[in-house]
C-alpha cells in the first residue's frame, strides 16, 4: 500500500519538469530561446533521473528500506522518457529530421556521439524493464544488461562536459555524484570479492534477486 | 549630444534616488577636483542632471546609417535579458538581472600603447566625439544563434583618428572593467580576468567596426556592456569587447581572452564562417531568435564588403 502510494508521488513528481517547461511554453515564460531552454532543461533531466536510480541501491542497503527497490524500474523508465525528449528536440528543432545531418554530427562531433550512444544504450534497458523479460532472460543476464546503466550515466555526464564552453561547474557536479555512486559500486565488490576468497564460493542461482 | 530621461519610464527602472545622489556626489567632488576641466567637459554641463546617463535614457539625434541591416530587429526584451556577459554570469539570463546597479559613471577610458595622444578620456566625452547613428547589425554568436539588434554609436575610426596611432600600431586591444564587487563573475576563474579582446588596425578602421553605446534609441543597457563597447558585426560576438576601460594600440598580435583558455577552440580572427566549424560543433547554420528553424550563417555575417581585410589568407587556418 506504501509502496503503491510512493509510486503515484514519483510519478506525479517525475512529470513536473515537463509540466513546467509546457506551463511556460504557453506562458511565454521561456525567454529568448526557448529551444534551448527546452534542450537544456530535459538533458538536465535525464542525468538527474539516471543519477537518481543510481542512488536506489546504496540508499536502500544503507537506510536497509528495501522497498525502495519497487521504485526504481519507474525512476529508470522516466530517465529514458526526458532522454527521448532531449533526443527528440535535437532530431526535431536542431536537425529538422534530417538523419543524414543527424549521422554527419553523431560521427563528427564527439560529444554528439557520446550523447547518442547513451542514449541508445537506455533503449534496451526500457524495453527489458518488465517482469516478463526479466523471467525471459534470467535474473544474472538481466542483471548484466542493466549494468549497461553505468556506462550510460559516463557517457551522459562526458557529453555534458564536452559540450560546454567554459564553465565546468555544473557538468562537473554530476560527475562528482556519479563517481561516488560508482565508487560504492568498487567498495561493494571488492568487499564481495575478499568475502568470497574468505569463505569458499557458493554456487548462485538465477532466482536470487537481482540488483544492478 | 544631448541625453534626457524618458517620461514613461517604469519606476523599477529608475536608478534609485540613493544611488542618484550619490553619483551628484562623486560627480561635484570630481568637479572641484578638476577632472572635468581636465576631460574637456564644463562644470554646468557635468553637474547637469541631463549628463547623468541612466539606462533607458533616449538618446537625442541619432542618424540613420546605411550600413542597417532592412532584417526584423529582435525584440528589446530578447536583445537585454539574454546575453552572454560571462563578468555578471555564464547563465545568459542571469546579467540582466545581476547588472541592475552596475555604475557606469564616472567612467575613463585610457588610451595607450602606440599612439601619439595617450590619454584618459571621459566616456562622456568620447560619445561626443561624432554624431550617434543607428546601425541595425545582424549579431552572431559563436554558440550558434543570432539576433538584429538596433545599436547606437559611430565608427571607431573616429576615436581611432584622434588618438594619432604611431605606424608601429598594428594592433588595438580593448580591455573590460576588472571589478570583483560590480562584477561577481570575475571571482570565478572561467577565463582569465580582466577581459581582453583584439582586432588588427586595419579591421579597427573599418567603417563597419562601431564604437557602441546605445541600442534601441536608449543608452546601452548595462547587461549589453555599458557604457562603451566595440560591436564588431562580421566577427563572432565574444569579439565585441564590453565595457571597456582601455584602449591599447600595439605592435604584437593581443592575445584574446577566448583564444586564451582554448586555442584549439577559438582564433584570433574568429570572422563569422559557415566553412570553418568549431572544433565541437558546426557553424554552418544559427538560430536567428525568434525563429522555429536553423538558417544558414553567412560568410562574414553577410558583410562581404570586409573580405578584401582578408584576401590572400587562408582563412581555415587564421580562424
Amino acid at each position: 500500500m506504501k509502496l503503491r502510494f510512493t509510486k503515484i508521488a514519483i510519478f506525479l513528481a517525475a512529470l513536473v519538469p515537463l509540466g513546467r517547461l509546457g506551463w511556460k511554453a504557453l506562458h511565454d515564460g521561456l525567454g529568448a530561446n526557448p529551444i534551448e531552454v527546452i534542450t537544456h532543461s530535459t538533458g538536465d533531466w535525464t542525468l538527474i533521473l539516471i543519477l537518481t536510480t543510481l542512488t536506489i541501491t546504496p540508499l536502500r542497503r544503507i537506510t536497509r528500506q528495501y522497498w525502495l527497490i519497487g521504485v526504481r524500474r519507474m525512476i529508470g523508465l522516466f530517465a529514458f522518457f526526458y532522454g527521448s525528449l532531449h533526443f527528440t528536440t535535437y532530431i526535431w528543432l536542431d536537425k529538422f529530421f534530417d538523419l543524414h545531418e543527424m549521422f554527419k554530427d553523431i560521427a563528427k562531433r564527439p560529444f554528439i556521439t557520446v550523447g547518442f550512444t547513451a542514449f541508445v544504450l537506455l533503449i534496451p534497458l526500457a524495453l527489458t524493464s518488465t517482469a516478463g523479460w526479466i523471467r525471459r532472460l534470467g535474473g544474472k543476464n538481466w542483471q548484466r544488461l542493466h549494468r549497461l546503466i553505468y556506462l550510460t550515466g559516463i557517457l551522459g555526464v562526458i557529453h555534458y562536459i564536452w559540450l560546454v564552453k567554459a564553465d565546468l561547474r555544473k557538468p562537473l557536479e554530476y560527475a562528482l555524484a556519479l563517481s561516488i555512486l560508482l565508487l560504492y559500486r568498487i567498495v561493494m565488490w571488492v568487499a564481495e570479492l575478499r568475502k568470497n576468497a574468505a569463505v569458499p564460493a557458493r554456487p548462485r542461482t538465477s532466482a536470487e534477486p537481482t540488483e544492478a | 549630444m544631448l541625453i534626457k530621461r524618458q517620461s514613461e519610464v517604469p519606476s523599477s527602472e529608475i536608478t534609485s534616488k540613493d544611488l542618484y545622489l550619490n553619483r551628484r556626489k562623486f560627480l561635484a567632488g570630481a568637479a572641484l577636483a578638476g577632472a572635468a576641466v581636465a576631460t574637456g567637459v564644463a562644470f554646468n554641463k557635468i553637474a547637469a542632471p541631463s549628463l547623468v546617463a541612466t539606462a533607458n535614457a533616449k538618446i537625442d539625434g541619432i542618424q540613420k546609417s546605411s550600413f542597417s541591416a532592412t532584417e526584423k530587429e529582435t525584440p528589446y526584451k530578447d536583445v537585454t535579458n539574454y546575453n552572454n556577459f560571462y563578468e555578471f554570469s555564464t547563465d545568459k539570463y542571469e546579467p540582466a538581472g545581476l547588472a541592475k546597479d552596475f555604475k557606469t559613471r564616472p567612467w575613463t577610458v585610457t588610451i595607450d600603447g602606440d599612439v601619439k595622444k595617450k590619454q584618459v578620456l571621459d566616456v562622456d566625452a568620447i560619445m561626443k566625439m561624432a554624431a550617434p547613428e543607428e546601425r541595425i547589425y545582424r549579431h552572431r554568436c559563436v554558440e550558434g544563434w543570432s539576433i538584429v539588434v538596433p545599436w547606437v554609436g559611430f565608427s571607431l575610426s573616429e576615436l581611432i583618428k584622434r588618438a594619432e596611432p604611431l605606424g608601429k600600431a598594428k594592433y588595438v586591444e580593448f580591455t573590460t572593467l576588472y571589478d570583483l564587487k560590480q562584477f561577481p563573475g570575475q571571482r570565478v576563474p572561467v577565463l582569465r580576468w580582466p577581459y581582453v579582446e583584439g582586432l588588427r588596425l586595419d579591421e579597427a578602421m573599418h567603417p563597419l567596426a562601431l564604437l557602441c553605446f546605445g541600442l534601441y534609441g536608449e543608452v546601452l543597457p548595462n547587461q549589453n556592456g555599458a557604457p562603451l563597447r566595440i560591436v564588431i558585426p562580421w566577427k563572432y560576438g565574444f569579439k565585441s569587447a564590453k565595457s571597456i576601460v582601455r584602449i591599447r594600440f600595439t605592435g604584437s598580435e593581443p592575445l584574446n581572452s577566448w583564444q586564451e583558455n582554448s586555442p584549439r577552440e577559438y582564433g584570433f580572427y574568429s570572422n563569422v564562417n559557415p566553412n570553418v566549424d568549431h572544433p565541437r560543433w558546426s557553424q554552418a547554420k544559427e538560430r536567428r531568435l525568434g525563429e522555429f528553424l536553423k538558417r544558414p550563417t553567412l560568410m562574414f555575417n553577410g558583410y562581404d564588403q570586409v573580405a578584401s581585410l582578408y584576401s590572400g589568407m587562408d582563412l581555415k587556418k587564421n580562424f
